[in-house]
């Protein structure tokens, strides 16, 4: 009550946007504060990764860790995994992972739950858990949360949204913009510089319930998603099994009593799998201790690291197996995946790292608590990225933001190959890379001759070609593009060496220019309107005259 | 990169001219991400029509146009006075350190940002080093108190001190304040900036303005509470005299302090006196206060007259009501008076007619023997019986006969008794 009064009496002075992550699992409110740095801001049990649960009990309602605990005694009356759910059919939902808690039920088409014997629509759930995450967020900055961004999975509906849009009206909240997960993943690592390098990026989204692939493109600060793969059959959930399979078969082993056939003991079991699975991302081994798991007995045992990871060997080959699906998905090679970014509460567990960079070579980068200090926590980067975007668009009124959603704007002309300038051995130095959206206008400067004379500036189309030989030793790189995908990658065990070459395939255009003075650097603009004119500049740097050429681009239908 | 940058050196151009070949391998529509400052560029650049070189040539120009506005010269370009140039830096507590900076205008105005500009400014000038390439050796004197001035505005408690006996900021009040009678627009005028400067030193902001003549009397009111109550943060400690920093003479030092402490305190009452005093003498010159009290006056009056009207308009009632009351009064004495005459008149008539009546009767009764009953007779008859007794008698022979007849007609009215009469009634 003392929360609702002081949010009344506190002045409207600005409306704060905040950033929303709205998981199965786990949601998250983050918000960027004065000066600039991005605040995840945590509920009362001080949890800044909030479970996506709610639970009733009598009269009262439990929120977060506290309602996930109410699954030993109270499940079902405890919604868990319902964010999918949303604006969906009964009949085309998967209820597989509401199997320990409230089950969904069939109401006018719809989903919902029976609790406390009262029918209770999934959307009066999700409005009652935005709710308590708003407040919470509206606690911390002391002014009524009135605006969201918030992120929703790739393969979410026109319809999904559009529900979830109503339900957060019910609220008084404006989703101001739902962007996509993975693109709200690569958000915070994508503009940490101002002028953010092109990249092809690879966002693995593993979260409890499900898996979310995608490949983004990102040209110029513009993200562009080549393709995207989901999985529903494996995520942090089927890591959860596994150990609750081995504690119940050590358990039953000691004490011959099958701690499975008792729900309040695997309510027990997979609350404590949860706790052990995150102990070993940060520790190298962790204690599994449940108490009265069954028949009276209590369970203890030490678990390490390695142990885990042989038991959930299977699983984290399907993840590196998913992440091989969605790079051939997008048509790319993984040599041309330049960065990988670690998304989702699973992916803090640093062998998926590993795996990962073993099998994407070293020249990918892979983005994780476990391979960089500077990373951020896979839990927060969605809710980083809507409160980063939230930033951005706060000047904006709602026409603004609708009049730059609409396809006129999002729907752009992307270059179907690279285009670069010529090198003698007939090597390329891209400047406008593959898939970048039009209009676009980039400046290369390299060195002339060292001797006057006219300089030939050629300009042409890039084609890619993977090539693997087999070698004694690597081979010092011969590629001098400053891009990162177009480097070799070295398989140790046979020394076969597969690399990937850019050479220029169909000539666009030649620039002569005359009289140019020995060892001066050469200056070359590549500019393509929306209208597809595209033009090719080239000068002597420091000489104000600059030979210029036109040609037309064409658009496939 | 160096063997990189070799390795990717341009051609000599051997035969080939300007040309263009062909265009690039087709375009895809794809679709973009609404997320990312770079997209809000995008969506401008599109929703606007512009090229890339234009739109940022369009951002750039707002950018400049925004920074060029808050570095546009606001300090303004000050001469610089050679007495300025020259002064000694040890003597730097005389000096006019805001116009040493080149901020004799703005002074405690001159915001920090203005200030470091300011300096900078002055320093770029200034400096021993240009001073030396311009051929004058050693002449930091003027750097020295650049410096010095910097230092002093650019800290807070400093720049206050400073600022308390800054006399380049001080407005003095209107001549001839006291004696001569302002007009109203040199009163406004004059005050106005003093009390502008003035307010410069209240602890309590923003400070109530003089305001002009059309402002109100809660206004003026306003003003002249605070600033009869003005609490003010002016402090002497600059003028000082600076206390010797030697540990042989402990003495000398206190007595110093002692001095100076004394001379703050003497000033700030004195300060205090002197704003108080200016303060009574606008209060006692206000035209807007004499204003206002002929306006209160009239209202007053007007107030007075309102309230009076009903007890006016009685009284005239009743002063018209007691002169109708006169009036008839006045008449009603008159008819009386008449009437009392009247009366009198027949009072007098009548009794003469009863004289002569009585007369008449005893005339004729004087020869007869009853001439006492005749008396008494006459004394029971009245008037009428009087005169008709007389006529009667005047007219009869036998005067006898008429007695007697007259004595009956009395008997028979009951008027007397018949046996009072023997004489007359036997």
């Amino acid at each position: 009550m003392t929360e609702d009064i002081s949010r009344t009496e506190t002045p409207l002075e600005m409306p704060s946007i905040v950033g929303i992550s709205f998981g199965n699992k786990t949601s998250s409110v983050a918000v960027v504060s004065r000066d600039g740095s991005i605040e995840l801001i945590a509920n009362q049990d001080g949890d800044r990764f909030i479970p996506s649960a709610l639970s009733y009990l009598n009269d009262d309602e439990y929120h977060g860790s506290q309602a996930l605990s109410q699954l030993v005694r109270n499940a079902n009356n405890t919604v868990v995994n319902f964010r999918d759910f949303i604006g969906k059919e009964y009949a085309k939902i998967d209820p597989t992972h509401s199997a320990r808690s409230a089950h969904p039920v069939e109401s006018d088409s719809k989903v919902s739950y029976q609790i406390n014997g009262e029918t209770v629509s999934v959307d009066t759930i999700s409005a009652r858990h935005l709710t308590r995450i708003r407040d919470l967020a509206a606690d911390y900055l002391g002014v009524p949360v009135t605006k969201a961004v918030v992120a929703v999975p790739s393969d979410f509906t026109d319809v999904q949204i559009q529900a979830l849009h109503e339900i957060a009206k019910t609220i008084g909240l404006d989703i101001l913009q739902t962007i996509k997960e993975p693109v709200a993943a690569l958000i915070p690592y994508t503009f940490q510089s101002v002028h953010p390098s092109d990249k092809i990026s690879l966002v693995l989204d593993i979260g409890a319930s499900r898996t979310d692939g995608a490949v983004i493109a990102v040209r110029g600060g513009l993200m562009c998603i080549l393709a995207t793969a989901h999985s529903y059959d494996f995520g942090g959930s089927s890591l959860d099994d596994i150990l609750v399979d081995f504690i119940a078969k050590e358990f039953e082993k000691k004490y011959k009593v099958d701690p499975k056939s008792e729900p309040r003991a695997v309510a027990k079991m997979y609350a404590e799998a949860e706790n052990v699975k995150r102990a070993l991302s940060a520790s190298k081994t962790a204690t599994i201790s449940i108490e009265s798991l069954a028949s009276g007995y209590d369970f203890h045992m030490s678990i390490n690291r390695l142990k885990f990871e042989l038991l959930a060997r299977k699983v984290f080959e399907l993840f590196t197996s998913f992440a091989d699906e969605v790079v051939a998905k997008s048509g790319l090679d993984s040599l041309q995946i330049s960065e990988i970014v670690l998304a989702g509460g699973t992916s803090n567990i640093p062998k998926i790292s590993t795996l990962l960079s073993a099998k994407f070579g070293e020249l990918t980068t892979v983005v994780s608590p476990s391979t960089s200090i500077k990373a951020f926590n896979t839990s927060e980067l969605i809710a980083r990225g809507c409160a980063m975007q939230a930033s951005w668009i706060s000047a904006l009124d709602a026409d603004d933001i609708q009049e730059i959603m609409q396809p006129s704007v999002t729907v752009a002309a992307h270059t179907s190959k690279a285009i670069g300038v010529q090198l003698p051995d007939n090597e390329l130095v891209v400047v406008v890379e593959q898939t970048t959206a039009v209009p676009i206008r980039k400046t290369v400067v390299l060195p002339g001759p060292a001797d006057d004379g006219s300089v030939l500036v050629s300009i042409a189309e890039a084609d890619t070609e993977i090539v693997s030989r087999k070698i004694e030793k690597p081979a010092p790189s011969e590629n001098d593009d400053d891009d990162d995908d177009l480097d070799g990658f070295e398989d140790d065990e046979d020394e076969e060496i597969r690399e990937i070459k850019v050479k220029s395939a169909a000539s666009i255009a030649d620039i002569v220019l005359e009289d140019v003075k020995g060892g001066s650097k050469i200056e070359i603009v590549i500019n393509i309107t929306s209208k597809l004119g595209m033009s090719i500049a080239a000068r002597p740097v420091g000489s104000s005259s600059a030979v210029r050429l036109e040609t037309e681009c064409s658009l496939s239908q | 990169m160096a063997t990189a940058e070799l390795l990717v050196q341009l051609t000599h151009a051997a035969g080939q001219t300007n040309k263009v070949h062909g265009s690039p391998s087709p375009f895809v529509n794809r679709k973009i991400e609404c997320a990312g400052p770079f997209f809000l560029s995008h969506a401008r650049r599109i929703l606007r029509g512009r090229t890339w070189s234009e739109d940022e040539k369009i951002e750039q120009a707002a950018n400049f146009v925004a920074t060029e506005e808050t570095e546009e010269d606001d300090l303004g370009d000050e001469p610089e006075d050679p007495q300025i140039l020259q002064h000694d830096p040890k003597e730097w507590k005389e000096l006019d350190l805001y116009a040493a900076l080149g901020l004799s205008k703005l002074r405690y105005k001159a915001t920090e940002d203005q200030i470091r500009r300011a300096h900078r400014r002055k320093v770029l000038k200034h400096h021993p080093d240009k001073k030396a390439a311009q051929g004058a050796i050693d002449d930091d004197r003027f750097f020295k108190c650049l410096q010095k001035a910097f230092e002093v505005l650019m800290d807070p408690v400093k720049r206050k001190q400073f600022d308390s006996v800054d006399e380049g900021a001080d407005v003095p009040p209107p001549e001839n304040y006291n004696s001569k009678k302002l007009t109203d627009e040199e009163f406004i005028e004059g005050w106005g900036k003093f009390f502008e400067a003035e307010a410069r030193f209240s602890k309590i902001q923003p400070v109530p303005m003089l305001g002009d003549m059309n402002s109100s009397k809660e206004e003026v009111e306003a003003f002249y509470k605070f600033w009869f109550n003005f609490d003010s943060w002016r402090s002497f400690e600059y003028l000082d005299e600076d206390v010797p920093d030697d540990s042989d003479n402990r003495d000398n030092k206190r007595h110093i302090e002692k001095k100076n402490k004394a001379a703050r305190a003497k000033a700030k009452t004195e300060d205090v006196a002197r704003l108080r005093s200016m303060v009574d003498a606008a209060f006692s010159k206000d035209p807007r206060m004499k204003k206002f009290r002929l306006e209160e006056k009239k209202e007053k009056e007007r107030l007075k007259w309102e309230r009076e009207a009903e007890s006016r308009k009685a009284a005239e009632e009743a002063k018209k009501a007691a002169e109708e009351e006169a009036k008839r009064k006045e008449e009603e004495e008159r008819k009386a008076k008449e009437q009392r005459e009247s009366q009198k008149k027949n009072k007098e008539a009548a009794k003469n007619a009863r004289k002569k009546s009585k007369r008449t009767i005893k005339a004729a009764a004087k020869d007869a023997d009853f001439e006492v009953e005749v008396e008494s007779l006459i004394e029971a008859m009245d008037d009428v019986q009087l005169s008709d007794s007389a006529s009667k008698l005047s007219d009869a022979g036998d005067k006898k006969a008429a007695f007697v007849e007259i004595a009956r007609g009395l008997v028979a009215d009951g008027k007397i008794d018949a046996s009072s009469f023997p004489k007359l009634l036997a």
